[in-house]
């Protein structure tokens, strides 16, 4: 256990209070054996380099060009994306809702920030903020217009509020060109924001 | 003692522009990751529930001046102060006067992915027959209400329709308060209601359906 608390102690000039509160209760968690330093780590690891929105990307790019897959991910999302190593906490329940010309889907948690974390990790800041969260169940063509996405009049648009367990995946719309690219290239295009209903995946370059 | 959510934000207006964030910036000051595995490993404990650590966020008084990592290290404060797991002169003091009490299980390194791979299913045996079918419209219940819940304030009162069932899940609002109910794992019936924004928001514009995810006690039929 030589050099765990010196990993942190690098920079002594420039912690502010939030920094030494957090680590002070982190030495009271730890000698109190409710906590094993090391897993903090493990969990930074994995939320920073594992478990994020390429996650995600790989699933949408499979039930592009897998129809059988995507049959699968729209019947039983937690299954079809467990079947790709993802799953647990924050997925254990998951529906995949598919974007169509017709219906557009935007996924919101109004009353906190629940998430699809073992397909999309972490949430980014401005979905666990009041902007997003207070006016995505109002005004999504207004919060689209913010990310830059305009859609036709002609696509409706259908707002998830995550109230309870269950995790919502958009199934973004395929973009045109793409039909040459391989499965790789294609999980290239799908952002994290289309995933979400903030962002439509990106055109082939 | 009323009970005041500040996180019920749904249809409220006056908090500014949405600020992006581009793929892969995660945290923004370098205590962030440290209390989001705190967070998560003290959560694993076993030492409260999912329910009780939203309760212990939505009541903090400066909810909406805080940012989300300052609201989730606040709340695993008042968490571990509430069970007595820490006591506050022991957080003003930083360090540790007081003997551990036993918690269920400690998370070890070597078992974070497995931990994370698993999960906490919330579906539970179904021991009733569904009250509602798909098609049907439903009211959602209406007025305040004085615990912990998952039902927004937008769709108090309104009526919706039954688009899906997704069998028996762990109820939130008894989940959040195991004491008072006694079975918090009994769980409920859960619905996607689908609703439409022209009713919602008073707007015959609105061509928005809103859906949320609603357990049987939240509806009547319509």
């Amino acid at each position: 256990m030589s050099g765990h608390d010196h990993d942190h102690d690098h920079d002594h000039s420039e912690l502010g209070e939030m920094d030494l509160r957090v680590r002070a209760l982190e030495s009271v968690l730890s000698e109190k054996g409710y906590i094993d330093p090391p897993a903090l780590d493990a969990l930074i690891e994995t939320y920073t380099t594992r478990i994020g929105p390429r996650n995600g990307a790989r699933v949408v790019a499979r039930a592009w060009i897998d129809p059988n897959f995507h049959t699968w991910l729209l019947r039983d999302a937690t299954a079809a994306i467990a079947s790709l190593g993802y799953s647990g906490r924050q997925g254990e329940h998951m529906l995949a809702v598919e974007n169509t010309p017709a219906q557009h889907n935007l996924v919101v948690c109004t009353l906190c920030s629940c998430y699809p974390w073992p397909v999309l990790g972490l949430p980014p800041t401005w979905y666990k903020s009041a902007p997003y969260r207070s006016r995505a169940v109002k005004d999504p063509r207004g919060v689209l217009a913010e990310f830059g996405v305009t859609l036709p009049a002609s696509t409706a648009i259908r707002v998830w509020d995550s109230t309870a367990e269950l995790r919502y995946l958009v199934l973004p719309q395929r973009p045109a060109g793409s039909e040459s690219l391989d499965e790789e290239a294609l999980a290239a295009l799908v952002t994290r924001d289309s995933m979400i209903g903030t962002g439509l995946a990106l055109e082939p370059s | 003692m009323s009970y005041v959510s500040h996180a019920d934000l749904g249809g409220k207006s006056g908090f500014g522009p949405i600020v992006p964030e581009p793929e892969g910036e995660y945290f923004h000051a370098a205590w962030e990751p440290r209390a989001m595995a705190l967070t998560v490993a003290m959560g694993a404990t076993g030492s409260w529930n999912i329910d009780q650590s939203r309760a212990a966020r939505e009541t903090l008084p400066n909810y909406l001046q805080m940012s989300y990592y300052d609201i989730w290290f606040a709340a695993l404060q008042k968490l571990l102060e509430e069970r007595g797991l820490v006591l506050p002169d022991e957080i003003a003091a930083a360090r540790v006067l007081h003997p551990p009490l036993a918690v269920p299980r400690v998370l070890q390194a070597d078992n974070v992915a497995a931990v994370l791979a698993t999960g906490a299913s919330t579906e539970r045996p179904t021991t009733a027959p569904a009250r509602f079918a798909v098609g049907q419209v439903v009211r959602t219940n209406a007025g305040e209400v004085p615990h912990h819940t998952r039902l927004p304030g937008y769709v108090r009162g309104k009526c919706g329709v039954i688009e899906r069932l997704h069998g028996t899940h762990v109820f939130a609002d008894a989940n959040a308060n195991p004491m008072a109910t006694g079975h918090p794992d009994k769980g409920q019936w859960l619905y996607t209601v689908v609703f439409d924004g022209a009713d919602l928001w008073n707007d015959p514009a609105s061509d928005v359906k809103v859906s949320i995810d609603a357990w049987e006690p939240y509806l009547t039929a319509a």
